[in-house]
């Protein structure tokens, strides 16, 4: 009875069965271990480098004089001067004049391509955008060396900039008057906080042309030297280093923005909205902190650019220290580089070697903290949708 | 509606002042089909009556025709069901009257649709100007980043209102039937709210920018019985004031808050293969569902569509 109730192609069932092939799972073993490896010595090598950065950059703290690294004394490393203001203000200095390039810059670009550019149109634009992250850093040093500070601004001039400048404050009187004038007109209850609002953003927005305005006419006045020497500048390395960081802030910051939803747009159109309403009212506040990782992963790109900075800085291995633009200035990059070029380079005084490593712990240290900061809110727009 | 004040009423009339203007040029042009009705049967609306005529529409996605043929002329104060199966182009029929399908770059749409009398799709007419008189609400809640009461305040402050926000806000909501549950907490982000809430914040959002006729596509798809009971009741009463577009899939909903039910149905096209959506019937919904004209009608309402 039970033989034939018991279909023929069923044989017992027992655990052998289940396991499966012996080889098939060697096989998944093996590939397992390989990647694994694979990984392992990724991240080993990771590990062996911070080891001998920090290893190394321990020498130095512990033996360095520690009067002679903080001082605005200037950075010669080569006569056992490493004063570190010298080249942190200079990394500040053309971190902050990037940041005003690329973000801008970025951001609206990825604005226009995610919000108003056609499939087209974005079609041929990122491209092209991709080609600039792609343009070697190297390029760019002689870029910003030959043209962004001398010849540029010799070609514009100087006065017509102090007339521009003018301009700029007279519109701004005239507007802020104006605006003023509205505002006491109207009873109470009117929202003030939209014209003070306004006010505020015209204010940082001359603020920022008469900055510009300022650090052009400043270069025009010390354009004849460059014509002479053809040295760098702070400020000329820094648009350079700025234009390598709009593709990096812009693609970020696309990202971002096209991940809000369509549907937030609709809704927003739907309650008769304009696009620029739009983009400003929802898209924006539901990609800031997307927006906000673009700028830091920005500033931790314009950090640690080095190639630039050592071509159109204008300093060779040891600079003064300086908080103007316009001088030549060594970043903590072009520091490190300049001193660890040639064959015979790092010799001097006992700790020049040393002081290398302890430089880049610094940097790596900020941008690390940069880094983890911009996961942050990256993490943040992910969660939200 | 029952227990809004006075006040509130004479809050909301204030969005419509500066609709005077334009409903003064309107008139004009609403003369032409009220000289077209002499000819056409009695229980055709015509005039002020009229809010939208739609003849031969057609709309396309790129080269592919999603919908033909559909006719409807919709009275003012009505609320009108789109039923039909899915894919047959109800979402977009409907996006197509307020322009919503202009923000697709591939839909294009073919036919007359006047509202009022007023060609949509002239080309000096501004989409923005359009949507602010007919809104919507979309079969999904999303609720924009920000605080429930600027989510409510949202469109009145894109139209320019900057006085009166409070009491518009707070008669949106109530009339949402959102009121009581989010009094205390208005300023709290909008996220937080549970999915029913959030479709009644978009319904609120909707009526706060006061529109004369709105659209909604699946509004009650994402709600429970309850909050589904409650968006009924709340489009009842509000009827008075507005004309009512709603897609639906639920045929019961259908038959029980509207006054007019079109049923759209899909077909291949032989041409091109696509299976393209069409209007079959536009007809009393009291009609439709005992005594449908056509056998595809019956068909789906009976559950016997294929
Ligand atoms: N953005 C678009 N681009 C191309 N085709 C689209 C687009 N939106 C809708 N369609 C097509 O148009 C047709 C009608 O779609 P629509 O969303 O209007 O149908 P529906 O009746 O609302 O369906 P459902 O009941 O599922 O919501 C479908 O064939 C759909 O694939
Ligand atoms: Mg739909």
């Amino acid at each position: 009875m039970t033989d034939m109730t018991i279909r023929p192609d069923r044989a017992p069932l027992t655990v052998d069965v289940l396991a499966g092939p012996v080889s098939r799972l060697r096989k998944e073993t093996a590939i397992r271990w390989f990647f694994f490896s694979a990984a392992l010595v990724s991240i080993g090598i990771s590990i062996l480098i911070i080891w001998s950065l920090v290893n190394e950059a321990w020498t130095f703290i512990s033996q360095v004089d520690w009067s002679v690294t903080w001082g605005e004394t200037g950075w010669f490393p080569r006569r056992g001067l490493y004063d570190m203001p010298t080249l942190l203000v200079a990394s500040l200095i053309v971190t902050i004049v990037a940041m005003f390039v690329a973000g801008p810059l970025g951001l609206g670009s990825a604005i226009y391509l995610s919000e108003y550019a056609s499939r087209r149109t974005r079609s041929i634009l990122k491209p092209v955008l991709e080609v600039l992250a792609g343009v070697p850093s190297v390029v760019l040093g002689f870029f910003a060396l030959f043209f962004i500070s001398p010849q540029l601004i010799e070609r514009i001039g100087r006065n017509g900039w102090l007339v521009i400048g003018a301009l700029i404050v007279l519109t701004y009187v005239a507007l802020v008057a104006g605006w003023a004038r509205n505002l006491m007109k109207r009873e109470a209850g009117t929202p003030v906080s939209v014209q003070v609002q306004r006010i505020l953003m015209l204010t940082l927005l001359v603020a920022g042309a008469l900055v510009l305005v300022w650090w052009v006419n400043g270069v025009a006045e010390t354009a004849d030297t460059f014509a002479v020497k053809r040295s760098g500048q702070l400020a000329a390395a820094a648009v350079g280093v700025g234009i390598l960081t709009i593709p990096l802030v812009a693609s970020i910051a696309e990202d971002a923005l096209a991940s809000v939803p369509r549907e937030l747009r609709e809704a927003s159109a739907g309650l008769g909205a304009r696009k620029a309403t739009t983009t400003t009212q929802v898209v924006l506040p539901a990609a800031v902190s997307g927006i906000v990782a673009a700028f830091i992963i920005g500033i931790s790109r314009a950090l640690g650019e080095t190639m630039v900075v050592f071509m159109a800085g204008g300093a060779a291995d040891a600079s003064q220290f300086t908080s103007s633009p316009f001088d030549g200035g060594l970043t903590m990059t072009a520091g490190m580089a300049s001193l660890a070029t040639g064959t015979d380079s790092v010799v001097g005084e006992g700790l020049t070697f040393q002081s290398l490593y302890f430089v880049g712990m610094v940097l790596f240290l900020l941008t690390l903290f940069l880094n983890v900061v911009a996961g942050r809110f990256v993490n943040r727009v992910r969660e939200k949708y | 509606m029952v227990n809004v004040t006075p006040s509130v009423q004479d809050a909301l009339k204030g969005i419509r002042v500066d609709e005077d203007a334009t409903t003064a040029t309107d008139e004009i042009a609403i003369t032409v089909p009220t000289a077209a009705a002499s000819s056409t049967p009695q229980d055709e609306p015509s005039g002020d009556d009229l809010v939208f005529d739609v003849s031969e529409l057609s709309v396309f996605y790129g080269d592919f025709r999603a919908v033909r043929d559909v006719n409807m002329k919709i009275r003012r104060n009505e609320i009108t069901a789109m039923i039909g199966p899915s894919g047959c182009g109800k979402s977009t029929v409907l996006r197509s009257f307020n322009r919503m399908n202009d923000l697709i770059p591939t839909a294009r749409v073919a036919g007359n649709l006047l509202y009022r009398g007023v060609d949509l799709y002239d080309e000096r007419v501004d989409p923005v100007e359009v949507r602010r008189r007919i809104g919507m609400v979309f079969q999904k809640p999303n609720p924009f980043p920000k605080s429930i009461y600027d989510n409510v305040a949202y469109g009145p402050r894109v139209a320019g209102r900057k006085k009166g926000l409070d009491e518009v806000v707070e008669s949106s909501l109530r009339k949402a039937a959102l009121w009581d549950e989010v009094k205390d907490r208005l300023q709290d982000s909008a996220i937080g709210l549970s999915g029913g809430q959030q479709q009644r914040l978009s319904i609120a959002r909707a009526i706060a920018v006061d529109p004369e006729v709105l659209l909604m596509d699946e509004p009650c798809s994402a709600l429970d019985p309850i909050a589904t009971a409650r968006i009924e009741e709340l489009m009842a009463e509000i009827k008075a004031e507005y004309t009512i577009l709603i897609v639906t899939h639920n045929m019961q909903q259908a038959a029980r808050v509207s006054d007019r039910t079109a049923f759209f149905s899909v077909e291949l096209d032989e041409a091109n293969d696509r299976r393209t959506g069409l209007l079959v019937e536009y007809t009393d919904t009291a009609k439709l569902f005992s005594n449908p004209d056509d056998e595809r009608t019956e068909n789906y309402i009976t559950g016997r569509f294929g």
